[in-house]
Formats: C-alpha cells, sequence, structure tokens
C-alpha cells in the first residue's frame, strides 16, 4: 500500500497553480516568452535574409572578378592599358571577359529642353555585348545590346536610372537625350547585384559611344568569370595581367565578397540579439523562481494537506517542478510561436523565403524547459523539505 | 472486542529549544475499530500535537505508534505517506480544500495518492458527497460555499478512501453553532455505519456528546471515560440542538 502518482495525475496537480492563478501565470512566462521570441525571430529573420542573399550568390555565381584602375603613384587616377581585356582572356582559366568605360560629360536627359546644368547622377557607360552574359545579368523590359543595335543610338538603362527617369513602359518608342544625340531606349535591366553601379547607368555600345560621343575607348572596368575552382588562382595573377608595368595601379575585386561579407556582418548582429534574447529567458527564469518560491510560501498549507493525503516529499517535490517546468515550457512555446509570426510578417514584407530555423524552434524550447528546471528546482526542493506539520502550522 | 486501528504506547513528544518543550508527556491510549471518540483539553494541552502524531504527520520523541497494526517508528517517509494515503483521513479546523478545483475534483484528491483511476476517484468522490448531502453542489467551487457545507466537503475527503480511522481536529472550531453541531450528527453518523472516527476539540460540550471521552491536559491524559452519548440519554436529536 504504497503512496503512488500516476503522470497524467502529477500534470493536473502540476498544473493547478496555472489554472489557479492564471494570470501571475502568464507574467511569470512573458519574460521566458519575450526572450525566446526575440531568439526565434531574430534567427528567422537571419536566416531568411541570409538564404536570399547565398541563393543570390548562387545565382550570381562566386567566379565573378572585376579589374579597374586604382590610384596612380604620383596620386592622380590611374589609367588601364587597352589591351587589358586581350591580355585577361589569354589567362586559362578565364572563361568570359567584358569591359565597360564611363563616357566622361555625357549627361542623360528625357528631352533636350532640359538645361545641361541639370544633370541627374546617371552615368553613360560604353559596354560589349557580352556584359549581360558575363555579369549574369537579366533584362527587366525589353533586350540588351547585340552586334547591330552597339553600332546605333540604342541605349539600355539600369534598374534605378530608368526608374529616376521615369521609364516604365517600352512598348511605345522612347527616346533619350545625350550628350546633343537622341538615343532610342531597347531595354531596362534587373538590378545588377554583382555590379551595383550600374542600376544607375546608361550603357550604349562601344561602336555607338565612338561614333557618337567621340568616346576615346578607354576601359573603366573590367568583368570577368574564371573557372569556379581557380578564382583565387586567377585574382593572384589579374594585376599584373592588366598592366604589365604597374601591377600596383589596377585596383582587382571579386564583388561577391561584399554579398558574402553582409551575409557574415548579419551573422555577427544576430549573435548580438541573441545574446540579448539570452538575457531575457534568463531573466524571466528568474521571474519564474520567484513566482515559484512565492507560491511554495503561499500554498504551505496545499503542501500540508498533499502530505496529510498521503504524497511523498518527491511527490511534492515534483509537483512544484513540474509547475515550474509547465510555465517556462508554455512561455518558450508562446515565444516560438510569436518569433515564427515575427519572421514570417518580416520576410513576407521583404519578399523572402520564410525560413524558421528547426534548431532556434527546438533550441528555443530546450533553453525554456532548462530554464523551468534550473529556476524551479530550489522551490520544489523547499515545498518538498516542509515537513507536514510547518506546513500545516503556516496558515 | 473489536481489534484496535491506533495505539498509542508511552508516546512522548518533545520540541527542541530553551528550555525544551514536552508537548506528550507519556501518553497511552487505544482506539478500537467503529469507536468514536473525542478527546479534550484546553489550549496548549498537546491536543494537535497528539492528533499529528496519530496522524504521522510528525514522528514521537519516544514511545510506540501502531497505525492499523503497524508500528510507525521505523517506516519511511514513503512507507508513512502510503500510509496516510490508505489508512488515514484527515478533517482540519481550516477546511484545507482547493479552491482553484471543484467540489468534487477536491473529494476526488483524497484518493489522489492511491494511483486510482481519475474515472474511479470521480465515480467514488460523487457518491460521498452524496453521502454527506453534497450530491447538488458537486461542481461548484469551495468559495462558493458555507462554512458548514465546506466542512462537510472535507470530511466527504476523508473518508472516500474508507480509511481504517478518521482524525478530525477542531473540526467545529470555525463554524457557528448550528452548523458545529450538524457537523457533529454527521460524524456520529459516520460512525454509526462503521467508520472509527476520532475528534480533537476544546469544546466540552462537543465531547460529552460522543461515546468515549479522553482528556488531555499538559502532555497527560488525565480521564478516558466512556458514556452513552447525550442524544441517546435523551433519547436521540443532534448534539448542541
Amino acid at each position: 500500500m504504497n503512496s503512488r502518482l500516476t503522470l497524467p495525475d502529477v500534470l493536473r496537480a502540476g498544473s493547478l497553480g496555472l489554472r489557479s492563478r492564471p494570470l501571475r501565470a502568464l507574467l511569470s512566462g512573458l519574460g521566458v516568452s519575450i526572450g525566446i521570441a526575440a531568439i526565434v525571430g531574430v534567427l528567422g529573420i537571419s536566416a531568411s535574409s541570409q538564404s536570399r542573399l547565398l541563393a543570390q550568390l548562387d545565382a550570381l555565381g562566386t567566379n565573378l572578378l572585376t579589374v579597374a584602375p586604382g590610384q596612380a603613384l604620383g596620386g592622380g587616377q590611374a589609367y588601364l592599358p587597352p589591351t587589358a581585356p586581350g591580355m585577361i582572356r589569354r589567362v586559362g582559366p578565364v572563361l568570359t571577359v567584358s569591359a565597360t568605360g564611363t563616357v566622361p560629360g555625357i549627361h542623360v536627359f528625357r528631352t533636350d529642353k532640359i538645361p545641361p546644368s541639370a544633370s541627374g547622377g546617371i552615368s553613360v557607360q560604353a559596354a560589349d555585348v557580352a556584359l549581360l552574359r558575363t555579369l549574369g545579368a537579366t533584362v527587366q523590359r525589353g533586350t540588351f545590346l547585340n552586334a547591330a543595335t552597339a553600332q546605333y543610338p540604342a541605349v539600355v538603362l539600369g534598374a534605378s536610372s530608368a526608374q529616376y527617369l521615369g521609364i516604365t513602359d517600352l512598348r511605345y518608342p522612347v527616346q533619350l537625350y545625350l550628350g546633343g544625340q537622341w538615343f532610342g531606349v531597347i531595354g531596362v535591366l534587373q538590378p545588377v547585384a554583382l555590379a551595383p553601379n550600374l542600376d544607375r547607368a546608361a550603357l550604349i555600345g562601344y561602336p555607338a559611344a565612338q561614333r557618337y560621343l567621340h568616346f576615346d575607348g578607354e576601359f573603366t572596368t573590367i568583368y570577368l568569370r574564371t573557372d569556379p575552382n581557380q578564382v583565387t588562382d586567377v585574382q593572384a595573377v589579374l594585376a599584373r595581367t592588366a598592366n604589365p608595368n604597374h601591377p600596383e595601379e589596377v585596383a582587382v575585386s571579386r564583388p561577391s565578397d561584399v554579398l558574402a561579407a553582409r551575409a557574415a556582418a548579419q551573422g555577427a548582429y544576430t549573435s548580438l540579439f541573441i545574446g540579448l534574447g539570452a538575457v531575457a529567458v534568463l531573466v524571466g527564469g528568474v521571474a519564474i523562481a520567484n513566482t515559484m518560491l512565492t507560491a511554495v510560501l503561499e500554498r504551505s498549507s496545499e503542501i500540508g494537506l498533499r502530505r496529510a493525503l498521503g504524497a511523498t516529499e518527491a511527490h511534492v517535490g515534483l509537483q512544484f517542478l513540474t509547475e515550474s517546468l509547465l510555465l517556462s515550457g508554455l512561455g518558450g512555446l508562446a515565444g516560438v510561436v510569436l518569433g515564427s509570426l515575427a519572421t514570417t510578417f518580416y520576410a513576407l514584407s521583404n519578399h523572402w523565403f520564410v525560413i524558421v530555423p528547426p534548431l532556434a524552434v527546438w533550441g528555443g524550447m530546450a533553453s525554456a524547459l532548462l530554464v523551468g528546471a534550473v529556476a524551479g528546482l530550489y522551490p520544489a526542493t523547499r515545498a518538498a523539505r516542509l515537513t507536514p506539520t510547518e506546513a500545516l502550522r503556516t496558515v | 472486542m473489536r481489534p484496535p486501528v491506533l495505539e498509542l504506547q508511552r508516546v512522548v513528544k518533545r520540541y527542541p529549544g530553551k528550555p525544551p518543550v514536552e508537548a506528550l508527556r507519556g501518553v497511552s491510549l487505544t482506539v478500537h475499530q467503529g469507536e468514536l471518540v473525542a478527546v479534550v483539553g484546553q489550549s496548549g494541552s498537546g491536543k494537535t500535537t497528539l492528533v499529528h502524531v496519530m496522524g504521522t504527520l510528525e514522528r514521537p520523541s519516544s514511545g510506540v505508534v501502531l497505525v492499523a497494526g503497524k508500528d510507525v517508528s521505523e517506516m519511511t517517509d514513503r512507507e508513512l505517506s502510503g500510509l496516510r494515503a490508505w489508512q488515514l483521513g484527515f478533517v482540519f479546523q481550516q477546511f484545507f480544500l482547493l479552491d482553484g478545483l471543484s467540489v468534487v475534483e477536491n473529494v476526488a484528491n483524497g484518493l489522489l495518492y492511491r494511483a486510482v483511476s481519475q474515472a474511479e476517484r470521480r465515480r467514488l468522490a460523487v457518491a460521498a458527497l452524496e453521502r454527506v448531502g453534497l450530491g447538488h453542489r458537486l461542481g461548484h467551487h469551495p468559495s462558493k460555499l458555507s462554512g458548514g457545507e465546506r466542512q462537510r466537503v472535507a470530511i466527504a475527503r476523508a473518508v472516500v478512501g474508507e480509511p481504517a480511522v478518521v482524525l478530525a481536529d477542531e473540526p467545529t472550531g470555525n463554524l457557528d453553532s448550528a452548523s458545529g453541531a450538524s457537523i457533529m450528527q454527521l460524524l456520529a453518523d459516520l460512525n454509526g455505519e462503521g467508520r472509527t472516527i476520532l475528534v480533537i476539540t476544546h469544546n466540552h460540550e462537543i465531547a460529552d456528546s460522543v461515546p468515549r471521552r479522553i482528556e488531555l491536559r499538559d502532555g497527560l491524559t488525565v480521564s478516558d471515560l466512556t458514556v452513552a452519548p447525550r442524544w441517546e440519554q435523551q433519547g436521540g436529536g443532534a448534539a448542541g440542538e
């Protein structure tokens, strides 16, 4: 004739305090909820954002390199030799090469009625027809330059340029006024993640730039794709290949590094916010411990009664530990739901994929339960050690 | 002679302190199955200590306590808890009902630590409540009941598991005289059905209304009288009425 308590009865007894004082339970679990919601939300939003960046990296590839003139030794602007693209093309692992050159002093206008001084920040770039393929860029509307249109006054606008000029529809002919010459708009690019300077550019063919705008043909940026396994090797020889006489005047970069760095920077912020969330969970644990200690004091008569009804010390301790675990567990569950909702809302409003990392969900629940166990341990022990007569006497 | 369900042999309970306090100073008594006993005494006479020691809520400093024939002195906490769950029922002056639970759930809690199924607990609790006249209050919460009704619920909880003995510590202490008399009548009726009940009280009138009265003074039994209860002497009627 032993004293026994079944698992469902442990849960019923453990939830009595929550059912009797729901508001107190709500407020006690709130700290853990907020902390877990912060952790899940930060991890979810960060993962959703990083997934967008990483997906972009995957789509764009990490094998794009750019070569541009750097600073001359004397302090002035350096120049790339006209032979640079051809030299680079001869490097074995290089797959494609494209070049652009800024046409100096030329501004872009919707009409010829606008005074030249009222120019915007749109640069005119001479581009070769392989640029789109090299960059992995796509057109939003119309078409890119080809061997024919590169000869004539035709222009392709970057995404920001088109937006700035208010060009949203190419079903009807649209013309722009560039350097005293009308150019027909034949296409608008999608934003180019690996070359964001092109978003604010107007691209015309090299022959057309030379013919209509008297461009001297100087390259300002060379874009190249390499074998993905030999990117760093190619990167190492590019400066010397582009300008053998003055390799120190050549700036070589890998645009995907910027995206990767942005993803990594988000990771750094994530750690900071997770730290703050962890502090909130810890504070929530202290709140639960406080609530449980108060409960042990307030409910000592209940403890005495239960001992009189046949509860062992372990049953009493288990009841209060269960109550603490339920408080923190329910708080953690609410936090996971809130954090997931915040992630979903934020990701959808930014047109990202919604990713709630399972590690955040299970990790959040596990840490909530761990906090509940630690917070409940001392109050449960204290309740268990209360002798029946002490408990009954404190009424 | 019916078998004893509760035996105390030279029980001493000493509380440490300067000077130590001896609440019980060698109490010996035996309660047999089916008896209704009142332990009467002034405040500080050791009544509550006695009920705690008899109820195994407290261990004696020396002496022997036998509950349902078992010596409790060497029992572990788990064994003592089992003994309370199966052999002892308690009724307290303060009722000790859990307000977060309904009346029927409170009574069913009397069987909680016997690992009886919830459905069976409820069935027995309903029967016990009907027996104490509260079959119509099953779903109510204790805060909605009068003092007398609350004590009836506590009595139902004490008897729901049919323990060997019910220990009632000042069961009428928080009640008006009419409710108190009604509770004493209920205890007498339950005793009439074969239950062993020991009532602790400081009220001599209540003590006079039960067949056996033990008087406690300064931790010692000074008298142990078995008399016909007053209502039997008067030919029926509830105590105190």
